[in-house]
């Protein structure tokens, strides 16, 4: 195919458009009425393009992307999981797409008795008390569950708790919003097995801890095999336990966060759920709670009466508002689609097979790749680079030679503990053959690292661009199309 | 347990079990404490078929009226042109992640250029991002920047006729994030310039927030409000529905830092409040404040152009323990479907969609009038969306019209009802919605 080079800018000409609107029947009233002063004066520079142009343009743009439907997406930690067609269906259906969401309740009774039943499912699987949905993304849900945290101890005028122990391997978003949500974050560190230490843990609890933020299985994909004394500790002095539901998926089936403890989590319904993750949103990150955290959760709350009918409430002791409105409904009406095509049959797979694809492909490499931890993992594990440190080929030549391969590469220098990680989650919806041939290709780079290093060092060679010279671009920001013309 | 989603057959998870070295699914486990492994069933649905799944949502849907908008606040029924779901449903784009491997991702980051490019364009200012999760989040991130712009200030206003769904999240974040909010009075439906100049004055204020179009549809005069903000060295920030920018003085002009808002009006579906997109746009000087994804322009080793998240060495990529945000993931689908919204529409389409509500919306405010039932709350310029006060009883009003398929004129103050109407309203709506009136 030809290589597209075009942005829409570029096809613009004065007078062609791309729209029909009726024909203005009350004319009498008009913007000309306004006062000068309020108007635009400055040129606005839209493309004029005709519809065909732009449907050309886009579909010539959506070929130099590569999604889960391409092919093999190892990512880790982002669970690139199929995403099932007919929550795509489901969640085109009018009935739901044209609700105003301030509409009277009884106008919306579907659409309400949609969120409260898919946040009971979630709170199902999560051995929680009840989940609000109005988070827009994992990071926000993370930060309304701290949030939570933060307004349960001001409520009982525990004042001093200003700090959140976040482990050495955690992700990245979790001290990013605890900082953000005001609380102070004290370190702990891992064992050489990749699990907290809990003798590190200890002397860090005291009266000014509000709770610990905790990824399990972590991001190693290592369960925190000490969890419930991690739990006891931590309630003992008084804080609660957040649970970065990031790594959810291999729980499915097989435990419940609640049941370990957790008092507070968010799930990342684009990972665990299957909803599209959309070239980078939108999400929807809800977040749920043990009993006595029910009324911190944010406003509005969606319930249900006696009687069976639902309705919108805001409580005065929650925690605030972190959305306009309800949260990305769309996103609910397909993870909810997801769970009733499983249904409770099948759902309890998704945890063992993910795991079951995740050793398969860990088993098969450790010849060819250090791993730095032999343990039974989750859903992903680490390798720490290639076993062989001799070729100079490094992690980042390796996730570039995959892509040549027709992968995507997997998570790498992540987590932060090791200096070369390659972090690979199968998922539980690729199969054997699928993940035969990672294998093999996998194998075959890392052979080419020893025979012709250079090929590697200088992937990847068959994309649509090659390596981006991201120095420049960050010294000499161009960020817009203006900018672009500015360089000419 | 051949469900369609999981590919295994009973042999290849013998063959896989085997490689790893384990009798069972369950020795995958075995670190689990016991006490917590999930022995029972969930109490969950049993699972669906397609056929089962289509005729629940239907039948669930059928609980749900769907009515003929005339309200905004906030949300606005605007035209959706059919090529957009379209396109934006390509797996290409659909399914895949943020894009870390620009190389395999310029699809993603191209559109986000465009996006950026465009925002910038009808915010007058140059910088955007990536896109942000809503309006009223992307003002609260606008405050952050703000605050952390003037390091040690800590005090951040807000104007009273900023759209309360935005001051309900900008309050709980400024709570969290320890910064003081204080409110600007209105005054005739404006932002009070004089107080606005006696709480700068009190000095310690990082940031100025106001709101075009207002909560009551009032498109403020914004004159000499930059200068008195910047001489207090704060910033000045303008929460503005992009799509009235085509028509109305954009952000820059008015002399603002940051704009900020949600662009769910640029032809987006209303979907019960989500999803929708959020912007946020600042000035060159601030650039390096902005957080989420930025995109830039750049050279692959070929000398091809190509597109890269760039300015990535801020917030919680480093120094992530002093985060001014967490924002990792947006709503980067619905920034594509902004962007092809705009170049569908282009300036010349923008337009009529702003003179066709400014019509429809003009025309029912003086048949509201002639009804003798209705008085102006205020007397002001005004687009699409206006504030009336009525002496009839609001509740038996919109029983009414909701009994006849109408949503219209909400409550927001004793008496005070507020309507929208964009391009989507027919004369004949707006003639029947304002003749069931005489029916109460």
């Amino acid at each position: 195919m030809k290589y597209y080079d075009k942005l829409i800018f570029e096809l613009s000409k004065e007078g062609r458009r791309g729209y029909t609107l009726p024909e203005n029947r009350l004319k009498q009233y008009s913007m000309e009425e306004l006062p000068a002063s309020l108007k635009r004066e400055k040129e606005l520079m839209l493309p004029e393009v005709s519809e065909f142009d732009v449907v050309r343009h886009y579909t010539n743009v959506s070929n130099k992307n590569f999604g889960v439907d391409t092919g093999f997406y190892p990512l880790g930690s982002c669970t690139m999981k199929y995403n099932p067609k007919l929550n795509e269906e489901m969640a085109a259906l009018p009935a739901f797409t044209s609700l105003h969401p301030l509409q009277p309740e009884d106008t919306v009774q579907g659409a309400l008795e949609l969120y409260y039943r898919f946040a009971h499912a979630l709170a199902e699987v999560s051995g929680l008390a009840e989940f609000t949905l109005n988070p827009f993304a994992g990071a926000h849900g993370e930060l309304t569950g701290l949030m939570v945290m933060r307004q349960y101890h001001i409520q009982r005028g525990d004042l001093k708790r200003t700090k959140v122990i976040v482990p050495n391997s955690a992700h990245g978003t979790n001290p990013a919003s605890a900082a953000v949500c005001g609380l102070e974050i004290v370190e702990v560190k891992s064992k050489e097995n990749g699990r907290i230490d809990v003798e590190d843990l200890k002397p860090l609890l005291d009266d000014t801890i509000a709770g610990i933020m905790m990824t399990n299985p972590n991001t190693l994909g290592l369960f925190e095999t000490e969890i419930l004394e991690i739990a006891q500790l931590v309630h003992a002095c008084g804080g609660l336990l957040y649970y970065d539901g990031a790594n959810l998926n291999p729980l499915l089936g097989k435990c419940r966060p609640g049941d370990m403890g957790f008092d507070i989590m968010h799930i990342n319904v684009h990972k665990t759920f299957s909803t599209p993750h959309g070239g980078g949103g939108p999400g929807s990150g809800p977040v749920g709670v043990a009993p006595a955290l029910v009324d911190y959760l944010p406003n509005p709350h969606v319930k249900k009466r006696a009687d069976g009918v639902f309705y919108v409430e805001n409580g005065d002791k929650a925690s605030g508002s972190v959305s306009g409105f309800l949260g990305n409904f769309g996103v609910m009406v397909r993870g909810y689609t997801y769970i009733l095509s499983l249904g409770k049959e099948n759902i309890k797979m998704v945890g063992p097979l993910a795991t079951l694809n995740a050793n398969y492909i860990k088993e098969s490499l450790k010849e060819e790749y250090y791993l730095p931890i032999e343990d039974i993992c989750k859903h992903e594990f680490v390798f720490d680079g290639l076993a062989d440190k001799s070729t100079g080929v490094t992690t980042l030549d390796i996730a570039k030679r995959l892509l040549d391969y027709g992968y995507h590469a997997p998570t790498i220098y992540f987590p932060l503990l090791f200096h070369q990680s390659i972090m690979i989650e199968p998922t539980e919806t690729e199969s054997i053959e699928t993940l035969d041939e990672f294998i093999h290709v996998m194998k075959v780079v890392a052979q080419e690292a020893k025979d012709d290093p250079e090929s590697v060092r200088t992937a990847p060679h068959t994309t649509p661009v090659r390596r981006l010279d991201e120095t420049t671009a960050a010294k000499h920001p161009i960020l817009s199309y203006r900018d672009l013309l500015k360089e000419v | 347990m051949n469900y369609k989603y999981f590919p295994h057959t009973e042999a290849d998870i013998e063959q896989m079990l085997q490689r790893i070295g384990v009798q069972s699914l369950d020795d995958l486990y075995a670190e689990i404490p016991a006490s917590v492994v999930w022995k029972k069933e969930y109490a969950l649905p049993s699972s669906m078929s397609e056929l089962e799944i289509r005729n629940y949502f239907t039948e669930l849907g059928k609980k749900n009226c769907p009515l003929t908008i005339f309200v905004g606040a906030g949300a606005y029924d605007h035209y959706a042109p059919s090529v957009i779901p379209q396109l934006i449903s390509r797996s290409e784009f659909l399914t895949a992640y943020t894009p870390y491997q620009p190389e395999i991702s310029q699809g993603t980051l191209q559109y986000i250029f465009e996006f950026q490019s465009m925002m910038s364009e009808l915010t007058g200012l140059e910088c955007t991002n990536a896109s942000m999760y809503d309006g009223p989040t992307a003002t609260a991130e606008a405050m952050f920047m703000a605050v952390a712009s003037a390091k040690k200030k800590k005090k951040v206003l807000i104007s009273e006729t900023v759209n309360p769904n935005v001051m309900r999240v900008v309050r709980t974040y400024a709570f969290y994030h320890g910064i003081t909010l204080e409110t600007i009075a209105e005054k005739d439906g404006c932002t009070d310039k004089a107080e606005m100049e006696r709480l700068l004055q009190a000095g310690e204020v990082a940031g100025v927030i106001a709101a075009s179009p207002n909560k009551y549809g009032i498109i403020e005069d914004f004159t000499g409000f930059a200068e008195a903000v910047h001489a207090q060295k704060a910033l000045f920030i303008l929460n503005a529905d992009p799509s009235t920018l085509a028509v109305l003085k954009s952000p820059a002009e008015w002399g603002a830092d940051i704009a900020c808002g949600d662009a769910q009006t640029l032809g987006m579906p209303l979907n019960f409040g989500g999803p929708y997109v959020g912007y946020l746009s600042c000035t060159k000087e601030l650039v390096r404040k902005l957080p989420g994804r930025i995109v830039g322009a750049t050279k692959d080793v070929d000398g091809k152009r190509a597109f890269v998240l760039t300015l990535q060495a801020r917030e919680q990529h480093i120094r992530r323990e002093k985060a001014n945000s967490n924002i990792c993931s947006n709503q980067s689908l619905m920034a594509l479907y902004v962007t092809i919204y705009l170049s569908l529409m282009g300036k010349q389409g923008l337009r009529e969609v702003n003179e066709l509500s400014y019509s429809g919306a003009h025309y029912l405010y003086e048949q509201l009038l002639a009804t003798g039932k209705f008085t102006p709350a205020f007397n002001k310029p005004f687009l699409k969306e206006f504030a009336v006060r009525t002496t009839l009883c609001p509740k038996t009003l919109q029983e009414k019209w909701k009994e006849n398929g109408f949503f219209a004129g909400i409550e927001i103050a004793d008496g005070v009802l507020l309507f929208s109407v964009t391009e989507k309203r027919t004369k004949e709506e707006i003639d029947r919605l304002v003749a069931l009136i005489k029916e109460v």
